[in-house]
This record gives structure tokens, C-alpha cells and sequence, in this order.
């Protein structure tokens, strides 16, 4: 098999973040030791380059809060350099008017802002941080400043009913893209799980509210709406396929094929201070363990709807969690012996209390 | 559609590695091939559509390109990669 190319690199500059957002994405561990150190600005600027030399051009500054790094108008800066399109995707709270026309200047393409609820109240609680006007504020800086303008939105069982109020509240704020993501149960999300699990109704009259908001605005606002996992019966291509378009790096340098992957025992993770960007992506353990289609296990190898180059047998991570085998079939296929695990998963019990996201005190999974 | 322009944040480069022309969007890439690019280098916001296909004509040794920037720039605007700078 060819070699693919990367086109996406994602840059966790750090895990610090003044959200405590009960289904971040990031590990559960990311007060470790390990991630103390993080990675100094010449090393992010040059694996920006290595980046675009292996074939990259989106960008994502991300973290936790990627505005909490006080170098980041000079990596802004690197990465327009490079030939990178760069993303910043924010929280919002520390986005000034001053940091923003520094961004700016620097070269910084795209500003994507989160918004836990359109309900002032509700946001602040599922954040667990008065976050709210800040947000609001940060998205009209950077029309202001002629960004694009993405509003992010995850979703899930406390938030779903306001569907509609969010949408108009993208329109509002002059976005140009809206992402509904729906909660995807990775990191933090697996504790909450039982406070974020929709039911099906909700989905389906949001779903409905998407579809009428595209018929009444049109192209000027796009609405990325993507049915939840749970609810699925074929597996999505989990980051495009593993080791196929994306890259990961942590704080500390640490290069993933994905922002969870950390929980699959046993794979080891190259670092940019140790290895070019290449061999990590070519050659690591990490990225050549799941790539293709060759490490695939029934029912995948002989999938009755030959759909191994199409979904790539789901996600890794979520197959690790379900069946305890990384190599599984992803359970949210309909053919996976352990299927019945995703349909039951839909009829979780429900609360409304959370454990927030938190540097300081260990979660207990 | 008066005077077409690339959407807010849309930035056209080539891509050394992949040897093709790129439309780079909000967490998206459009690869172009060589027409699209320069129909799309012209799209400024300041000149008419006419315009346009009157710069590629010369360009392109008095081929009649009308159509091709025409079904070009509709599908562009459909995808919300270009609007209308006179709207």
C-alpha cells in the first residue's frame, strides 16, 4: 500500500484550561508529570515545518486552552511561515481585543470559539467556569477583525433541546460554520457518560431544527451535523483512518494517530524532541500498529459490505473500551459479536450531575 | 452574481508536496486543478464576471472560457467558498 499523507496536524499546546468541561477530549491523566514539560517554541515552529514537508496544511491550535501559551502569536506567526492554514480553537475567555489584533497580524487564519449552551446560565454550569459573556465577546472581536468565524457546539442530553436557540444564536454572531458535534465518549466523556447520553428522540428533532435551519439560511452558514456514534450501526473512519490524514501532538511532544489513543495499552508514542516528524508518521510503533487494514480481525477481514477501505474498522479506542481489544471490530458496527454493548449503552441511567474536567484530582473511571 | 469573491478566510496556495493548487478554507482543503486556480485568483471582489472571462480569454489564446467560469463560480457559491462582493 502507498504511503498516505497527512493533511491535518493537531497541536495540543497545553492542557492547562479555565474550563472544566465535563467530556474533554483529553486524557484523564493530564495532570501527569510527563505533561509538565512542554514543548518550547522552536520546537513546535519547527515541527510546523516538518509538517507541511510530510504534507500538512490545516493547522488546529487546540489544548486544553491554546490561548494559555504565551508564545502563541509567534506560533501563529511560524505556522503562517510554514504554509500552514491555522485554526485556533478556543474557549474564548482569554481572546482580548489586543491578543486578537496580535493573532491577527501574526497570521492566524481561522477562529473556531466553543459555546457550551446558548443559555447563559446553563453554559457557565456545564462549563464550570462564568465563561458565557466572554464568548460572546471573543466571537464579535473576531468578526471585527474580518476572521472566519466557527462556533462550536457539543452536544448532549442537557443541551440537545436547545438546538434551535443555538443556531440562531451562530447566525447571530455572523458565524460562517457551525460544528454540532455530539458528545463522542472519549476521556472525561466516559465519566459523564450517564449525564450526556441523548436519547433518540432528541436526535431526531435535532436533527429536523439542522435541516430546516439549512433550507431557511443557506450556504452563508455551514452546519456540520454528524448523527452520534451511539446511534449508528456502521462504524464512522475514526480520524479519516488511523495514521491516514492526522496527526496528534501533546503538550509534551508526544505525537498520536488520535486525542485518545494514550488509553490503548502498550502502544509507544514517539516525540518531536527526539525524532523527525517523519519517521514518527512513517515508522512509529504508534502510527504503523493499526494503519491499513493488514492488523484486522473478523468480522472486518472478510466485512460482508467490503467497506475495510472505508471505515477502517472504526474507532481503535473505542473498540479497546468496549471489548478490551484495540484490534476489534468498533461494537457500533452492527456485525461486531459486541454490538449489543453500543445498543445498551443507549439506555444508560441518567443524572444531571457531572465531574468536571480537573488538573488536580484524579477521576476515578 | 456581480463581482464573485473568495469567501471570508478562504486563502489559495500550491502545495509543493502534492504538486496541485489549493483552496484552504476553515478546516477544509479544496484541491484545484490549473483552470479553477486561475479562475479563482481573479475572483477579487473587483472585477465583474465578464471581466474574469475576458482576462482568461487573453490568457488562454481567445478561448471562449464563459461556461466553464460560469458552472466554476455557481459551484463555488453553492458550496459557500465564494460570494458576492457587490451583495
Amino acid at each position: 500500500m502507498q504511503q498516505p499523507r497527512p493533511l491535518t496536524l493537531i497541536a495540543e499546546l497545553s492542557y492547562q484550561c479555565p474550563l472544566h468541561c465535563p467530556y474533554c477530549s483529553n486524557p484523564l491523566d493530564i495532570g501527569a508529570e510527563k505533561y509538565r514539560r512542554e514543548l518550547e517554541t522552536g520546537d513546535w515552529t519547527r515541527t510546523f515545518r516538518e509538517a507541511r514537508a510530510l504534507g500538512v496544511l490545516q493547522l488546529a491550535l487546540t489544548g486544553g486552552e491554546p490561548m494559555l501559551r504565551r508564545d502563541l502569536v509567534e506560533l501563529c506567526a511560524g505556522a503562517r511561515d510554514a504554509g500552514l492554514y491555522s485554526s485556533l480553537i478556543t474557549a474564548g475567555v482569554h481572546f482580548t481585543r489586543e491578543r486578537a489584533e496580535a493573532l491577527k497580524s501574526a497570521g492566524l487564519d481561522h477562529v473556531q470559539i466553543s459555546i457550551q449552551s446558548p443559555d447563559p446560565e446553563e453554559n457557565d454550569r456545564i462549563a464550570g467556569n462564568r465563561s458565557f459573556e466572554k464568548k460572546i465577546a471573543a466571537a464579535r472581536f473576531a468578526k471585527e477583525l474580518d476572521f472566519p468565524l466557527t462556533i462550536n457546539c457539543v452536544l448532549h442530553r442537557q443541551n440537545l433541546d436547545r438546538i434551535e436557540e443555538i443556531l440562531d444564536l451562530a447566525l447571530d454572531l455572523g458565524a460562517q460554520r457551525l460544528e454540532l458535534a455530539n458528545t463522542q465518549y472519549y476521556g472525561w466523556a466516559v465519566a459523564n457518560q450517564d449525564a450526556l447520553m441523548p436519547s433518540w428522540e432528541q436526535l431526531q428533532r435535532a436533527e429536523e431544527a439542522v435541516q430546516r435551519f439549512r433550507e431557511r439560511v443557506g450556504p452563508e452558514v455551514d452546519v456540520l451535523w454528524v448523527l452520534p456514534d451511539f446511534y449508528e450501526d456502521l462504524p464512522k473512519p475514526c480520524m479519516g483512518g488511523w495514521g491516514r490524514a492526522a496527526m496528534v501532538v501533546a503538550p509534551n511532544g508526544d505525537v498520536l494517530p488520535c486525542q485518545a489513543a494514550s488509553t490503548i495499552p502498550g502502544l509507544e508514542f514517539a516525540n518531536v524532541r527526539e525524532h523527525p516528524l517523519e519517521w514518527i508518521w512513517s515508522e512509529s510503533d504508534a502510527f504503523t500498529r493499526f494503519r491499513g487494514t493488514d492488523w484486522m480481525q473478523e468480522p472486518c477481514r472478510t466485512c460482508p459490505l467490503g467497506r475495510q477501505e472505508e471505515d477502517f474498522g472504526g474507532c481503535r479506542c473505542q473498540a479497546l473500551r468496549l471489548t478490551g481489544d484495540a484490534a476489534a471490530t468498533d461494537p457500533v458496527c452492527r456485525f461486531s459479536p459486541h454490538h449489543d454493548r453500543v445498543v445498551s449503552a443507549r439506555e444508560s441511567a441518567q443524572t444531571d450531575e457531572f465531574l468536571y474536567r480537573a488538573i488536580k484530582r484524579p477521576a476515578r473511571v | 452574481m456581480t463581482r464573485p469573491r473568495l469567501v471570508t478566510g478562504a486563502r489559495l496556495q500550491f502545495d509543493e508536496v502534492r504538486d496541485e493548487h489549493v483552496l484552504l478554507v476553515p478546516e477544509g482543503v479544496v484541491r484545484l486543478n490549473p483552470t479553477a486556480a486561475a479562475v479563482l485568483e481573479l475572483c477579487d471582489g473587483e472585477r465583474s464576471l465578464d471581466e474574469i472571462v475576458g482576462a482568461l480569454s487573453e490568457r488562454y489564446d481567445g478561448a471562449d472560457l464563459r461556461d466553464d467560469v460560469q458552472g466554476l463560480v455557481d459551484d463555488m457559491t453553492q458550496r459557500g467558498l465564494v460570494v458576492d462582493a457587490a451583495a
